[in-house]
């Protein structure tokens, strides 16, 4: 088994957000970048996929210098190689163009039998890039995998929907994206981490890809950003529980209009 | 800027999805307040009965596949059918529902027709002929207004947020049938529904939620009592889904849900940074919390600082009273 793992980094989950003055982005300064977790989720199930049935497992990730870090860490966890996307032009592009990028890079790794990616990336939050891939791919897809099984050249996957479980059964390869529940991620040793140094990252620019300007022209920008609006002050309800209670029910029918 | 707003219209189970109407009313409010029209995709098997919905609220075209191949969601089939009316009818909108089927299925489309693609958006507006969208990051951290280089602007709505228009019993939509290829390389064999009457967090219009400050998942039946009494989705914080407490579904926060109800009730919930970026868009939050100086009164409305253990059971008989009274 060929399995491509996409990563991504984004900034840590206990962030707190400030807006860049240009308004267009968030503030970058003091961030501590971390793997997205639920590409962490898609790192692990591509291991456990090679050390049941064999084969290799290639990292690709598209960002700056410090995305290296991401790579290495998947590599000291047990992944083989990995891809690194670096051009000036890629942080001006949207979720279609990031898409073609990885696409292109998957392209040039030749055959494979699975691209894993998380179902989202932290904090952008448009959980596009599995399904747009597959598109480009021309390779069925299943989202939100919270189970995966490989037999037979086929999958079977769990997805959570609304209310429900489905299970879907797909040829190879495909495209999976994980979310929170289909592992438990295991920590790099220091084995690993010593390993991962040898292991290679190859850089690949627009150019080598085969990508010009209009495959990457943004057809969605961000215009501006703000904080969410403040919250009202709390109101504290005082009283022994039985009149707290009540009072709270009272409230929330009377004054806020909720029930 | 008259031109025609298409959207995908979800039907599972033989049944039309709230969302839907939810989408197809901003739908139609965004083609009066730029002159166009609006029509609607629709895709199942034996579906005529769900589709007359689409017009009382607004659609004026319903483009109907109707197949038995297509009785269950499939990615490609799906994708070919929308991308087939994107393509023929040339809109300059496509709105889609932010779901399981949409999250899926919005970016398929738009790949295969090279369209911009915004997600989980909460508000539209027509600006110099153009679409503009407000759509939260970080989890709700921060809000980010995005706008489209050429059409389709193609956009996926959250549940929940958008208001349905009131539905016109005169108004009906003409139909067009349609055929599409239902062939597929991955395809649903079986579906594992959850317990009977269990409400799905990101629908819901009053959850509450469980943490840390219920001590063990033992305790944990005094807030779903709680939900039940309020007739609510149940969630709960990073920290007891990681402990094992409760299942990963129910975890509201940066790496579980966003949720926007009517009503959070937050119980024994400190207000980690990334629990707050999923729910302080909440119409009303009540905080229920042994610690006075716990974040989560910061972002809550009402707040009740006390024992969970004496209050808990005490508001659960007085909501159950209340609801009792009220039908």
């Amino acid at each position: 088994m060929k399995i491509i793992v996409c990563v991504k980094q984004v900034p840590d989950t206990e962030t707190r957000v400030k807006i860049r003055a240009s308004g267009t982005g968030i503030e970058e300064e003091g961030v501590n970048w971390i793997v997205s977790p639920y590409d962490e989720f898609a790192v692990e199930e591509a291991l456990r996929i090679k050390e049941a049935k064999g084969g290799e497992v290639v990292l690709v990730s598209l960002g700056p210098d410090r995305v290296q870090a991401a790579l290495r860490n998947g590599l000291a966890l047990g992944a083989d190689s990995a891809v690194h996307l670096k051009d000036a032009s890629f942080g001006a592009t949207d979720t279609l163009g990031t898409a073609r990028a990885l696409a292109a890079a998957i392209k040039a790794v030749g055959s494979i039998d699975l691209v894993l990616t998380g179902q989202q990336g932290v904090g952008g939050d448009n959980g596009q890039v599995p399904a747009l891939l597959a598109e480009l791919l021309d390779l069925p897809q299943v989202t939100m995998a919270v189970k995966v099984e490989i037999q037979d050249g086929r999958a079977t996957v769990e997805r959570e929907i609304e209310g429900a479980r489905e299970v879907w059964e797909t040829s190879l390869p495909a495209v999976v994206s994980a979310q929170k529940g289909l592992n438990e991620p295991r920590y790099a040793n220091l084995k690993g981490i010593m390993a991962a140094k040898k292991k290679p990252i190859d850089v690949k620019d627009a150019a080598a890809l085969g990508l010009d300007g209009a495959t990457l022209a943004p057809r969605t920008r961000v215009v501006a950003m703000e904080l969410p609006p403040a919250r009202p002050a709390v109101r504290m309800i005082e009283g022994d529980p039985e009149a707290q209670a009540k009072e709270l029910l009272r409230l929330l029918h009377e004054e806020a209009k909720v029930i | 800027m008259a031109g025609l707003i298409l959207t995908f219209a979800e039907v599972r189970d033989g049944k039309l999805r709230r969302s839907s109407l939810e989408v197809l009313s901003e739908a139609r409010r965004l083609a009066t307040a730029s002159g166009g029209s609006v029509a609607t995709v629709v895709i199942g098997s034996g579906i005529s009965g769900s589709t007359a919905e689409l017009g009382r609220y607004g659609a004026e075209k319903m483009h109907v596949f109707d197949a038995p191949g297509l009785a269950a969601y499939a990615t490609e089939p799906y994708a070919r059918a929308l991308a087939k009316v994107v393509e023929a009818a040339k809109p300059w909108a496509v709105l889609i529902p932010f779901t399981a089927m949409g999250k899926d299925l919005a970016p398929r489309v738009a790949a295969r027709v090279g369209a911009g693609l915004v997600s989980d958006c909460v508000a539209l507006s027509v600006k110099d002929g153009r679409l503009e969208a407000r759509r939260p990051m970080y989890a709700g951290k921060a809000y980010a207004m995005v706008r489209w280089e050429g059409d389709p602007q193609m956009a996926t709505l959250r549940a929940n947020v958008f208001p349905l228009s009131p539905a016109d019993a005169s108004h009906t939509a003409t139909t067009v049938e349609e055929t599409v290829d239902d062939a597929a390389r991955a395809r649903v064999t079986a579906i594992k529904a959850a317990a009977e009457g269990k409400l799905e967090l990101t629908e819901a219009q009053i959850i509450v939620s469980g943490g840390r400050g219920l001590q063990g998942p033992e305790n944990f039946h005094l807030v779903t009592s709680l939900g039940e009494a309020f007739r609510a989705a149940v969630g709960a914080s990073r920290a007891v889904v990681d402990a094992g407490w409760v299942d990963h579904q129910m975890q509201v926060g940066q790496t579980g849900k966003t949720v926007s109800p009517q009503l959070y009730i937050a119980c024994g919930i400190s207000g980690a940074i990334q629990h707050l970026a999923g729910m302080s868009s909440s119409k009303v939050i009540v905080a229920i919390n042994k610690d006075a100086d716990a974040p989560i009164f910061k972002v809550a409305n009402y707040g009740i600082v006390g024992d969970l253990f004496q209050v808990l059971p005490k508001l659960t008989e007085a909501a159950k009273a209340y609801f009792a009274a009220k039908h």
